[in-house]
């Protein structure tokens, strides 16, 4: 019976950390379709999504407005960075970007040392939130349940509006075919903009959203940008539905390797990655003969 | 309606049209001819904002063009049917309609709009909820006129309508231009198919190496075998 227990509780965590994981993949992928840029600088900005969301509670005196606020505030700081430094580099090559969004990763990396220090802050769980709660199958925590309830909700809206506004009906078209969408009278360049600031803000939503589960330090983003890139290389790189079964999945697997093998659960992820390129190498929603 | 001065185009380096000039009067068709490569699409793609380089003159019912963002060409009344149609994949037919109007600012009442487009095609019509790239190309091409015209465009460009479609959408194709026209929308047509376009016309125009050849009554050019076989013939 305890055993039963336990796996369900992994798998809960695991849940818990798929959820963590999609909002990082799903700006990541939906930046990557619509505009074709990888953003290496995604992890950095989760990484800062998760600062912003420690000062401004620490100023407020409450994770409420933290967790309100620092997405939209990184989410602005992320559209300037699209105007400012990468929107001069479309029509070059791909590498540009790609080069300037991983430069722009370290840079970021190294202001906040420089603000904040490298140690690593302790990032209290909101007493709103704390402690766990019996599910009949288990105590599970209360916080972890909180993030996969924003998570789903985030993942209902962000459906709602692709699939039945206007400005949904705009981005999945300018996904496919940007030309036509000018021709049309839409300047795509303010929709980029905008998906640019949407995948920014998804990743530090996932930051603050993280910061009560783990460590907050300037290195956090490296590992979560790694697991984004095995996500939505699984799922299929420009998948919305792939980043979200294939975060689930991966968050799943890394827990439950945990439970078992705990010195595996890094390299799990690897080998499903691994396993699905040989087997479906455009990922499991992903379309053939992109990227 | 569309006044075109001394207009130049470059691909990268290498300059493709060279001083074109010509007008199209509100409520005409004109037909654009001329062999592959002479510059037809480059002419239209420049008007609808889709070439990088360009020099000269363009005026769409007064304004200038050559200086206006591709976008911001949309909103004066002009539209454009591209070559390869250019229907989106993953969107039904209704999506790619209404992507038509998405950027209309007038009081275009969209379900009305896509209602009585789709009693103009009623090819269309069966097939409002199916994915739109999985129809027959005459189809995919009736689709590409109907989003271009569903905003009620003044004047629509169009890149070889007839190609590649069954001779009995071509017949149906005409109709519906003459029709437009009757309306008071004005057409410019570029066409391989030069029979067809040169009978459905008011006006010709040649094209031949980035330059306008030739200038008539589009059944003067129908009539004259001689100079379609010069600057015609494949």
């Amino acid at each position: 019976m305890m055993d039963a227990e336990l796996i369900a509780m992994q798998l809960f965590s695991g849940i818990a950390l798929g959820a963590i994981l999609i909002m990082v993949a799903l700006g990541l992928s939906i930046i990557f379709g619509m505009l074709g840029v990888v953003n290496f600088a995604h992890g950095a900005l989760f990484m800062v999504g998760a600062y912003a969301g420690l000062w401004v509670a620490s100023l407020t005196g409450s994770f409420w407005w933290g967790l309100l606020v620092a997405p939209l505030a990184v989410g602005i700081f992320g559209m300037a960075i699209e105007y400012l430094l990468i929107r001069p580099l479309y029509g070059r090559s791909v590498d540009d970007p790609l080069l300037l969004t991983f430069g722009l990763g370290y840079v970021l990396v190294e202001a906040v040392r420089i603000v904040f220090g490298s140690d690593g802050i302790p990032f209290q769980t909101p007493p709103q939130l704390a402690g766990v709660a019996d599910l009949g199958i288990g105590f599970f925590p209360i916080y972890r349940l909180f993030v996969i309830a924003v998570v789903a909700l985030l993942l209902l809206l962000l459906w709602l509006v692709l699939e039945k506004t206007k400005f949904g009906l705009i981005v999945r078209a300018g996904a496919q075919d940007p030309q036509i969408m000018r021709v049309l009278g839409v300047d795509i360049s303010r929709v980029w903009l905008l998906v640019f600031g949407l995948g920014v803000g998804l990743t530090a939503l996932g930051g603050v959203l993280a910061a009560p589960m783990r460590n907050v330090n300037p290195e956090m983003g490296s590992l979560v940008l790694a697991e984004a890139f095995v996500v939505t290389v699984i799922g299929g790189m420009g998948s919305l539905v792939g980043a979200i079964v294939a975060g689930l999945l991966v968050g799943v697997a890394i827990s439950m390797t945990a439970l078992f093998a705990p010195e595996m659960a890094t390299i799990v992820m690897f080998a499903l990655m691994a396993l699905v390129l040989l087997v479906r190498p455009q990922g499991l929603f992903g379309k053939p003969g992109r990227a | 309606m569309l006044e075109i001065e001394g207009l130049n185009a470059w691909y990268g380096a290498s300059h493709v049209l060279h001083g074109i000039s010509f007008s199209v009067e509100p409520g005409e068709i004109v037909a654009l001819v001329g062999r592959n490569g002479a510059g037809k699409t480059t002419t239209i793609r420049s008007v609808m904002g889709l070439i990088a380089k360009t020099t000269g003159s363009v005026r769409f019912a007064g304004t200038p063009l050559l200086t206006l963002p591709a976008h911001a060409r949309f909103g004066l009344g002009l539209a454009y049917v591209p070559e390869e149609r250019r229907i989106v994949p993953g969107l039904s037919v209704r999506e790619n309609l209404q992507l038509g109007l998405v950027a209309h600012s007038g009081a275009i009442d969209e379900r009305k709009a896509i209602d009585e487009i789709a009693e103009s095609f009623p090819r269309l019509k069966e097939r409002l909820g199916q994915e739109a790239v999985t129809m027959s190309g005459g189809e995919q091409q009736m689709l590409a006129i109907a989003r271009a015209m569903i905003a009620r465009p003044r004047m629509i460009l169009l890149d070889e309508p007839s190609e590649g479609i069954m001779p009995v959408l071509v017949e149906e194709t005409g109709t519906l231009f003459r029709r437009l026209r009757d309306q008071g929308v004005t057409l410019l047509l570029v066409e391989q198919n030069v029979e067809w376009a040169l009978r459905l016309a008011d006006r010709a125009l040649i094209i031949d190496q980035g330059e306008v050849v030739h200038r008539s009554a589009a059944h003067a050019l129908l009539a004259d075998k001689a100079i379609q076989e010069r600057y015609c013939a494949v």
